[in-house]
């Protein structure tokens, strides 16, 4: 087995079975873990107190006890992280942090029906002023106190200035592999792909940083593929279930950059320098002002559309992939201005409804076949 | 033609407030004055003050919806693809927006638009939205604003997990208002009125005063009020709780319904046979239905949340007070204290049940229904029901379901009061 397979074996299995991971860094470290549901929150605070930090964003399961407490017309995500809360899988976490940037997520950080305590914030969405930055920093604040009484330690600036130097060393290596993967399609499949951006939720961050800094050293050896599908670029909150990657995969797609809030949203700009601001929460809520492109991060100037049309250029693909998060809405507005955008940059784009509950993909593929003709 | 407001009925003051705001917003359009597209609750009073002309999408749709022209609407919205899941006040506005944008391009106008029941409101210079109602809004007034390349003033109340509102939220919201300020001042080519601005804050406070005075009708039993009038009346609480209109026609809202209960004219007649809590939006385009039915079993809606919506009681002056307020708005609010305010409602009103609207276009409002409503019952002991709905999409209520949720209601209820 060549050290590429190795490495991105180790990702698949940390991506497939999260709670191996989580159960084995207990083990070693002897520390807890802290669970952030989905979209973004401040890890840097729970990774500066050692225990690891790990990302809440549903999975592949039948919905039944969640049907009790939430409507059929609530995402997936949100479905199956309730189910997984009745199903006690979250009470290996010491507490959970709940954003709120969506109306399903205000909902959701109030029915919490896990054993562990969880903890709530709420980002400013009016993101222009200096006093947005102070409110999140206030924000971040509280909950680093209501974390250090539920962990019982103290958490110190110097220890989350230290994190946020591991978390920004991540983020530049994620961006550095998700370059270099789109050289070489015929090894970093899409779903490959996916397993070492989802890899990073469930390790330590210093350690997905190292395997994937050696993973772009040694795809750097190689000769760049001579590729001949499709090249697309993914947008959205996510791809899963694994079955809707699957069918780019067999039908020989490229995916050559994404827009995914669960992948390169992550990390596409870095926690930013201190010039001038010692406090490292101020730092971190700078970080979400600087989010861009993202549709739960309020921007009336409406930039995604843009960004998506000069990623395509920038990367050379040949069209985009809008996987729409089934009943969510902040995607669902942006995307017929998205639409027409890349409608008039003459840019291919097909737009496919993702659930996490989803078993049958027999249309889809139907469709993505339908979308490789078009591209060809 | 000489109007004398004294002569009118409230529910004429009404319709004749209602028509003068919109008569007002196209007077503006005309002589180039902005015109100001808002959501239900955000900061008026910044507005008013600078003689900005106000429309309220959210109420208007609901109009569209109630005269039953919706379904053209939303129907021409998810042909530009809009999902059918996307909130529908939101879907029957964007596509006004859309047709208004073609005729003021073509100078014709498109059919749906001549058809829409609608009133007839300009395309906006500036949007406004406040996040407090849901973050819908937040998506919804972005597309507003670069689909008419218009400045849009965001003014964002994080929610509520834990009440009363932490002192650094209502500093970042009197923030963001004093950064509104210097955008208004743009848009209509002067400096902001500070004089004016204090007395439109004093405004909205007698506004809501009264407002607030209609609901507590509701409290006589048998009832002089019947609940869903304040559906009607909302509207001006919405659209002109910053002008006099809101307060006078409240005020003469009051006294009829003190005439009435004076001279024993009750909403029901004798007929009030069981008293209930509405939660959530009005099913608009089957308002006649869901009133039909309830009436029909003699239960008349005497608590409902939307005085709280709106219980605006600020220390005018004070931009952190003003701030909390359009921050603690209920729909922003913790379960606990949504929870706490419905079941103060069901009994100040004296209810018997509680009926819930799980309305298929406001996540915010139905995902906690089912917790909200057991937490009321914890409290309460009474009975609740919820249906199936929507505020504007008419294909998402079905007749027969809700008639026999309200029967259920009406069965459990008197079997509690035995």
């Amino acid at each position: 087995m060549s050290r590429i397979t190795e490495i991105l074996a180790t990702f698949d299995d940390v991506a497939a079975h999260p709670r191996k991971a989580i159960d084995s860094f207990i083990q070693e470290t002897g520390k807890g873990a802290v669970g952030f549901a989905y979209v973004y929150g401040p890890e840097e605070i729970v990774h500066a107190a050692g225990l690891l930090p790990v990302g809440m964003w549903g999975a592949h399961v039948p919905i039944s006890k969640a049907r009790a407490y939430l409507p059929p017309f609530a995402c997936s995500i949100a479905q199956s992280i309730m189910e997984l809360e009745c199903s006690g899988v979250y009470d290996v976490l010491s507490a959970v942090v709940f954003c709120t940037p969506c109306d399903t997520l205000k909902c959701m950080s109030q029915m919490w029906r896990g054993k562990c305590p969880s903890l709530t914030f709420v980002h400013p969405q009016n993101r222009g002023l200096e006093a947005a930055n102070i409110y999140l920093a206030q924000e971040y604040r509280n909950l680093k106190e209501r974390l250090e009484a539920i962990i019982g330690q103290t958490i110190s600036d110097a220890a989350i200035t230290r994190s946020i130097a591991v978390y920004n060393a991540n983020r530049r290596i994620m961006r550095t592999f998700s370059d270099i993967a789109a050289d070489h399609p015929d090894i970093i499949d899409p779903l490959k792909r996916h397993a070492v951006n989802k890899a990073r939720f469930f390790m330590d961050k210093a350690r997905h940083t190292a395997l994937v800094t050696e993973l772009v050293d040694e795809l750097n050896r190689l000769p760049k593929a001579a590729w001949k599908g499709p090249r697309i670029v993914l947008s959205g909150i996510m791809a899963e279930p694994d079955g809707f990657l699957d069918i780019f995969k067999e039908a020989g797609f490229a995916v050559v950059a994404d827009d995914l809030a669960q992948e390169s949203r992550q990390y596409r700009h870095d926690v930013p320098d201190a010039s001038g601001h010692d406090d490292p929460l101020y730092r971190l809520a700078q970080w979400w002002q600087a989010l861009d492109g993202c549709s739960l991060a309020t921007d009336p100037s409406k930039h995604r559309g843009a960004m998506l049309i000069d990623m395509v250029s920038r990367h050379k693909a040949d069209g985009v992939v809008m996987a729409q998060m089934k009943f969510c809405e902040p995607e669902e507005f942006d995307f017929p201005i998205i639409y027409q955008q890349l409608d008039q940059a003459g840019i291919p784009n097909l737009m496919i409804e993702v659930d996490l509950e989803a078993n049958a993909f027999e249309q889809i593929k139907t469709r993505v076949q339908t979308f490789r003709d078009v591209l060809a | 033609m000489t109007v004398n407001i004294d002569e009118m009925s409230s529910r004429e003051m009404l319709q004749y407030y209602q028509s003068l705001l919109d008569e007002k917003a196209r007077t503006h359009k005309k002589e180039g004055k902005p015109v100001c597209w808002s959501s239900s609750v955000a900061p008026s009073e910044i507005f008013v003050a600078m003689d900005i002309a106000l429309c309220y999408p959210e109420t208007h749709a609901a109009g569209i919806g109630a005269k039953h022209g919706a379904m053209d609407m939303l129907e021409y919205s998810e042909g530009r693809g809009y999902s059918n899941d996307i909130c529908s006040y939101a879907r029957i506005n964007i596509s006004y927006m859309e047709l208004l944008k073609e005729k003021a391009r073509t100078g014709i106008t498109p059919e749906i638009l001549a058809n829409c029941p609608g009133a007839d409101i300009p395309l906006p210079d500036l949007v406004v939205c406040t996040n407090n109602i849901c973050n819908t809004l937040l998506k919804w007034y972005e597309n507003l604003a670069f689909e008419l390349d218009i400045p849009c003033i965001v003014i964002d109340v994080p929610f509520n997990h834990q009440m009363p509102v932490e002192p650094h939220r209502k500093k970042y919201i009197a923030a963001q208002i004093e950064a509104a300020i210097p955008v208004l001042e743009k848009v209509c080519g002067r400096a902001f009125d500070h004089q004016k601005f204090l007395e439109v804050q004093k405004q909205t406070r007698r506004s809501v005063e009264q407002w607030l005075k209609i609901a507590e009708m509701a409290a006589y039993k048998p009832s002089p009020l019947n609940g869903f009038d304040l559906f009607n009346y909302m509207a001006l609480i919405v659209c002109a709780r910053s002008t006099e209109y809101a307060e006078k026609t409240f005020r003469k809202f009051v006294a009829e319904l003190q005439e009435k209960l004076d001279s024993g004219k009750y909403a029901f007649g004798d007929n009030e046979k069981m008293r209930f809590v509405w939660e959530g939006i009005a099913v608009w385009p089957h308002l006649a239905h869901t009133f039909k039915s309830l009436k029909q079993n003699g239960m008349l809606l005497t608590g409902s949340t939307y005085p709280s919506v709106w219980n605006l009681q600020y220390e005018p002056g004070d931009l952190e007070s003003m701030g909390e307020c359009y921050s603690n708005v209920y729909t922003n609010t913790c379960l606990d204290n949504r929870a706490g305010v419905l079941s103060k409602v069901a009994t100040d009103a004296k209810c018997d049940g509680v009926v819930l609207h799980q309305n298929r276009s406001c996540k915010l409002m139905c995902f906690l229904n089912n917790d909200t409503a057991s937490v009321v019952q914890d409290r309460t002991g009474l009975p609740y029901v919820m249906f199936d709905g929507d505020q504007t999409d008419p294909r998402n209520f079905s007749p027969a379901q809700y008639d026999t949720r309200i029967q259920s209601l009406f069965e459990m209820a008197q079997q509690n009061k035995k």
